[in-house]
């Protein structure tokens, strides 16, 4: 059936200018100071019908927040967002007669009703004929591996294997447009696979299927979608293809450098030195990783000097072709994992 | 637009008819059926006796009086209050908070309020067990007066149907406030219930009241309610008490109707509004840490 809106318009998911501010309420000491928390800063994409589309970013970036106003639980601050053609604020009934979604990392579901009878109920919310949805629902356990688990009540399932059930609940109702929420956070690589399987699965079915998910894996992102907008902070710092993402990257020089310790010098020092473009460290207990994005390889003997000047040991040296991490660092100037560390200490949870 | 009403109208019948499913799930999930019993049977049982043996000592064992049948009606019909306002919004707090899905059953085609609607159907059924089963022992045991002949049916089952529908859009005014408020006010539904229970005559006329408290009373439709329950199985008893005596029924029946339409319109704008602000303040899918 082809419907008023797949003609009118072949974009999935629309978003312009989208501003989220989050009120925060102080402690009980500083009651009334309210602090503005800035979760998405005017964000703009565009998601055509059929692209496996990924949020790539940090923690906290604001990847959670842009999935729940395209799902309709959340106003937006300012701008809008239209999904599968509708207004996610006008007209949030209709947005929900074509989405789903599923969120990773948490363990939700009635534990009384077993595996089927969750889904099955899921199912009937949504309208779909009784006998259609148990064969759904089978082929579907099959394809992550947890048709054996069917009449096991959920609360009975480990997190991981729920988590695969809430992943099922996504694709079971056959949603023209499906958010999946870190759908591989917590699952073992065997899981992991599985998922990713299902999910490229159901988009080679039907082409007008459209899937956006978020992840922090620079992997996942890389392999699995067909573009990927890099989020930090509430803004997208670049969306594109990964192989154009990484393209950018392909004349500079990608070095990284295990070192013993810094004994005392400073990444800026490093970016001094001419030919560095960006430099990224990160440190584990025995050994320091130093990222570095050269202009040219030519550029690497004064890297080594100052390091060997420092007295720094170096463990190991590799050059490797860009990944979508480097472009991470190209763009933010630190590695994922710093801002996540950072981000952590800067809340002092 | 025939087609979309008749696409809403299934969207509430199976919005409805799934919650109604689940919720019986939830609550016919004890896993000892004694406890069940115990639960079901016994406990309206011991507070309706909590209440006979107060009165036994206040009245000094006079059964005889109107005031006897006028409390042990009250105080059985009052089960519903609290099974059906605090089933339909307990639905909210469970979602969110225990299984973690409010925000997916949110984002489904379903309409809400016939969701929570149908999550109280069984709370309802239960809470209907323990009122005939109040009811039947104080008419066996306990000398309250009923007899099956003399009750005015056709009154009885419009009363009882009214009441419940107004019953069930009070349950979602406060589902409604549920959505904005904070896990530890999870009892609003048994403090509602137990607030009201003082001012809507359930257990003693709302002359005993103080004069500047009664208005509250008469501006609850439980009272009316309450009175034209008694009054629809033992008649003249119920009349023994100024207060809405000079009411005939079919005008306590249309002040209940009114209440309740009132009531039901205000519900749509109060889940209107706390829906709004739920999404706006993103507490959907907020979970209190505890
Ligand atoms: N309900 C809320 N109230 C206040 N601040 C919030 C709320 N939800 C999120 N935030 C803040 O908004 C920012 C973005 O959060 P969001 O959950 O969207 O990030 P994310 O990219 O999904 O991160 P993660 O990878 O950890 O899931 C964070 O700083 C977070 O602390
Ligand atoms: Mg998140």
């Amino acid at each position: 059936m082809v419907t008023e809106q797949t003609t009118l318009s072949n974009l999935a998911v629309e978003v312009e200018n989208l501003e989220r501010i989050y009120k925060i309420r102080g402690s009980k000491k500083e009651k009334n100071v309210r602090k503005e928390l800035v979760a998405l800063k005017d964000v703009s994409l565009q998601i055509k019908r059929g692209e496996l589309f990924g949020l790539l970013g940090p923690n906290g970036a604001g990847k959670t927040t842009l999935i729940k106003i395209l799902t309709t639980l959340l106003a937006p601050t300012s701008g809008w967002a239209r999904v599968a053609g509708y207004d996610v604020v006008k007209e949030p009934g209709k947005v929900r007669t074509q989405i789903n979604m599923v969120s990773g990392g948490e363990s939700s579901g009635y534990g009384l009703l077993t595996v089927r009878e969750n889904l099955w109920m899921f199912s009937q919310f949504y309208g779909l004929p009784s006998k259609e949805a148990n064969q759904r629902i089978e082929a579907l356990l099959k394809i992550v591996g947890l048709e054996d688990r069917i009449h096991t009540k959920s609360s009975d399932l480990s997190t991981g294997l729920r988590q695969k059930m809430n992943i099922v609940r996504g694709f079971l109702t056959d949603p023209q447009v499906l958010f999946l929420d870190e759908p591989t956070l917590g699952l073992d690589v065997g899981a992991s696979r599985d998922v990713r399987h299902l999910i490229r699965n159901w988009l080679d079915q039907d082409r007008s299927r459209t899937l956006l998910l978020t992840t922090h894996y620079m992997v996942e992102a890389d392999e699995l979608c067909d573009r990927v907008a890099i989020i930090n902070q509430g803004r997208v710092l670049a969306c594109d293809t990964p192989s154009a993402l990484k393209q950018q990257l392909q004349r500079d020089a990608l070095f990284e450098i295990s070192v013993g310790a810094l004994n005392g010098l400073a990444v800026p020092t490093l970016e001094r030195v001419p030919g560095v473009r960006k430099v990224a460290s990160e440190e584990s207990e025995e050994m320091t990783v130093l990222k570095f994005i050269l202009d040219e390889d030519a550029a690497l003997g004064g890297v080594i000097n100052k390091l060997t000047e420092s007295n720094v040991k170096i463990v190991r040296l590799d050059k490797h072709e860009p990944t979508l991490e480097d472009v991470f660092v190209s763009l933010v100037g630190r590695s994922m994992a710093e801002v996540e560390k950072e981000g952590s200490n800067g809340d002092g949870k | 637009m025939q087609n979309i009403s008749a696409l809403n109208r299934s969207e509430s019948w199976r919005s409805f008819w799934m919650a109604t499913w689940l919720g019986w799930q939830i609550e016919s999930n004890w896993t000892d059926p004694f406890l069940f019993a115990v639960y079901s049977i016994v406990k309206p049982l011991a507070s309706a006796g909590i209440l006979v043996v107060m009165y036994t000592v206040i009245a000094k064992g006079n059964f005889n009086t109107p005031i006897f049948p006028y409390i042990y009606f009250g105080n059985a019909f009052y089960i519903y209050v609290g099974a059906v306002m605090s089933g339909i919004s307990w639905a909210v707090i469970d979602d969110r908070e225990h299984y973690k899905t409010l925000k997916y059953m949110y984002i489904a085609p379903i309409h809400i309020p016939a969701y929570w609607l149908g999550r109280g159907v069984a709370r309802f059924l239960t809470g209907s067990i323990a009122v005939v089963i109040t009811i039947a022992f104080g008419a066996l045991f306990l000398q309250v007066p009923l007899d099956l002949a003399k009750v005015d049916w056709p009154l009885f089952f419009v009363s009882l149907f009214t009441g419940i529908a107004m019953l069930a859009m009070m349950g979602l005014i406060l589902a409604s406030i549920t959505l904005l408020i904070a896990h530890h006010f999870f009892l609003i539904g048994e403090a509602v219930a137990g607030a009201l229970y003082l001012f809507s005559g359930a257990i003693f006329p709302l002359d005993v009241l103080p004069a500047w408290l009664r208005p509250v009373g008469f501006a609850i439709p439980i009272t009316y309610w309450l009175e034209l329950m008694r009054r629809s199985l033992v008649g003249n008893v119920a009349q023994a008490f100024p207060t809405l005596s000079h009411f005939s029924n079919l005008q306590l029946v249309g002040i209940l109707v009114g209440l309740s339409v009132i009531f039901g319109i205000a519900s749509t704008f109060i889940f209107r509004f706390c829906d709004y602000r739920a999404r706006e303040r993103g507490l959907i899918d907020r979970v209190s840490n505890y």
